[in-house]
């Protein structure tokens, strides 16, 4: 037994936190010692879920007070800066304040629903992170239709968002529901046709293949696909319901949102579910545009889970970005921006890989000569793309509007005429 | 494989949490819980294909039916007045139920009566693949047909909640 531990660090220091290997020795103990063939995926699948669920919750921890910090040194202040170091308690005394609060529930809530929807909405987030490859071999489940499940797992957000709605039993919640369900089903087309020009490079819809993809082409496919990835980095920090999109809440006119209901630690696991899901998009973006654990020759020497986790927080920090920095758009903005030029970009997208995947395949070239040949052009019919949509579509800056924005005419009604009141007579 | 104990514990696991599920359909008052337990047994519905390693058909089943049907059918209901409180009595149940029994023995006298073929070869390594090849190149023309038949649909939805006076 310890022999076997033993061949588990030999071939490389940080071997002994790789999955792959780790289930690989537990397989041939568990041959060895003549236990059935199943027992080794129960092993390794429960190990998996165990690290990945590990690491969940430590970002979900970690990146409060990330967040908070990066907000704050945009928006020239300090964030959290008490307990602890530098701060660096204050996710530890949230989570204790949120546990200490007495969890509400409406009187004509739906209770079953009420308490089932915190945990619906959390679970796919975290189920994402299952089919991304962390290393080389580093892969819980290597599904052959890995974007696939990605999709379908984003899509079972829906449903969770209108039980949280629905279970809280009130017409505010409902409406932030709405509005959230009508954004999750608009962004949807944008993200799937983004990620079909993905997979038709790579030629697979595994997500180890796509990084092996890749390697073997020796570069990232933010490269060879800048629209797509700007269209899915805008279209998944819609539906992950972040600031310059947060159509949910809205303090003055909807209340707060669907989860407006819910108190202490239900309310926690949703504030932990939409930094969960933020850190999920942020590994689908690593992994399909940014190579995920490969990094050129860096792979090598440093081991490609930390090269992986690198690019997860870089993705993560744009994220944090666009939310200190950029005002939130109004509903009718964001799905006429999802329907007027995300979907339409897309498509000229998918057209464009298509055509290049058939020019590839049919011509014969080698990928070395026709791959930079592709780099370029996407390059450039990406920035044309988009600077010819703000050039033609978006509005003019005005800073002093000489007519009316929304309405040519507007019928203001004539106003009563009220007497003046004179000053120094009491009016009774 | 199929025969492995894993196999068998997580089929028996998964048929019956579907059936009890798809049984909660018919048998709560509320019909946005109904919607909720028939959303739980597309799941389960899913989870039988992977056993069955076709994991891209339990995908697009968790995809398309879990996702967007249990969406569309929650809206459905949101659009019908007081859908969620008590539902009455009618005077179908019972006939309805004979009506569900009879399909049921039906059904299951024609799986135990049938002889299956039992295929010697091995489930396909990558379905998705497979079942592209087959919609692209064999079965072009019926997928075409689908997709122009989806697209009738979808004009004809936009057609018919269209108002008279629009001129969008």
């Amino acid at each position: 037994m310890t022999g076997a531990l033993l061949t588990i660090i030999t071939d490389n220091w940080w071997d002994i936190r790789d999955l792959s290997n780790l289930s690989g020795a537990i397989r041939d103990l568990v041959s060895d010692a003549g236990g059935p063939g199943w027992l080794v995926y129960v092993v390794a699948g429960l190990l998996g879920a165990a690290g990945i669920v590990t690491f969940v919750g430590v970002t979900a921890i970690i990146n409060i007070w990330i967040e908070r910090r990066v907000v704050g040194r945009m928006q020239s202040r300090l964030g959290p800066n008490r307990p602890g170091p530098v701060g660096l308690l204050q996710p530890l005394a949230d989570a204790i304040k949120l546990m200490q609060k007495e969890v509400l529930q409406p009187k004509l809530a739906d209770a079953l629903v009420f308490t089932a929807a915190p945990i619906a909405f959390t679970v796919p987030g975290i189920a994402v992170l299952a089919v991304v490859p962390w290393g080389r071999n580093m892969t819980l489940a290597s599904l052959d239709a890995g974007i696939v499940f990605i999709f379908a797992m984003s899509s079972l957000a829906a449903l969770a968002v209108f039980i949280g709605g629905y279970g809280s039993n009130n017409k505010y919640a409902l409406f932030g529901s709405m509005r959230v369900i009508a954004m999750l089903v608009t962004y949807e087309i944008p993200i799937v046709m983004s990620l079909l020009g993905i997979a038709m490079f790579a030629g697979t819809m595994n997500l180890d293949g796509i990084v092996r993809f890749q390697e073997d082409h020796w570069l990232f496919l933010i490269m060879l696909q800048p629209l797509a990835f700007v269209i899915y980095f805008m279209s998944s920090s819609a539906e992950l319901n972040r600031t310059p999109a947060d159509l949910a809440e809205a303090e003055s006119e909807i209340a707060g949102g669907y989860h407006v209901e819910y108190s202490g630690m239900k309310f926690g696991l949703y504030y932990a579910a939409e930094l969960i899901n933020c850190v999920t998009v942020s590994a689908i973006i690593a992994t399909l545009f940014l190579g995920g654990w490969w990094a050129y020759k860096l792979d090598e020497i440093v081991p490609g889970w930390m090269i992986y986790i690198g690019k997860v927080y870089a993705v993560y920090f744009l994220f944090i970005w666009t939310r200190g920095t950029l005002p939130r758009f109004r509903i009718d903005q964001l799905l006429a921006f999802a329907w007027k030029w995300m979907t339409p970009m897309a498509l000229v997208n998918v057209l464009m890989v298509a055509a290049e995947v058939l020019i590839w395949e049919e011509t014969g070239w080698s990928a070395g000569v026709l791959l930079p040949i592709y780099v370029v052009l996407n390059n450039a019919l990406a920035l044309a793309l988009i600077v010819a949509w703000v050039r033609v579509f978006a509005p003019r800056f005005e800073r002093f509007p000489d007519r009316p924005r929304f309405y040519s005419t507007i019928d203001v009604p004539s106003l009563p005429a009220v007497a003046p009141v004179q000053p120094g007579t009491q009016s009774q | 494989m199929i025969d492995d104990a894993g196999v068998v514990v997580a089929f028996w696991v998964i048929a019956v949490s579907t059936v009890v599920c798809a049984l909660m359909v018919a048998a709560v008052r509320n019909l946005v819980h109904a919607v909720l337990f028939l959303a739980l047994t597309f799941v389960g519905v899913a989870g039988i294909y992977i056993v069955l390693a076709a994991d891209f058909v339990a995908l697009v089943q968790v995809l398309i039916y879990a996702g967007a049907v249990g969406v569309l059918m929650t809206f459905a209901i949101m659009l019908t007045p007081a859908a969620d409180r008590r539902n009455s009595e009618t005077i179908f149940q019972a006939p309805a139920a004979v009506l569900a029994g009879l399909v049921l023995a039906i059904v299951t006298f024609v799986a135990y009566d049938t002889e299956w073929r039992i295929s010697g070869r091995d489930a396909f390594p990558a379905t998705a693949a497979s079942l592209g090849e087959a919609f692209l190149k064999p079965y072009v023309v019926p997928f075409e047909v689908v997709s122009v038949l989806l697209m009738t649909a979808m004009i004809g939805a936009i057609v018919l909640t269209r108002e008279e006076g629009d001129d969008v």
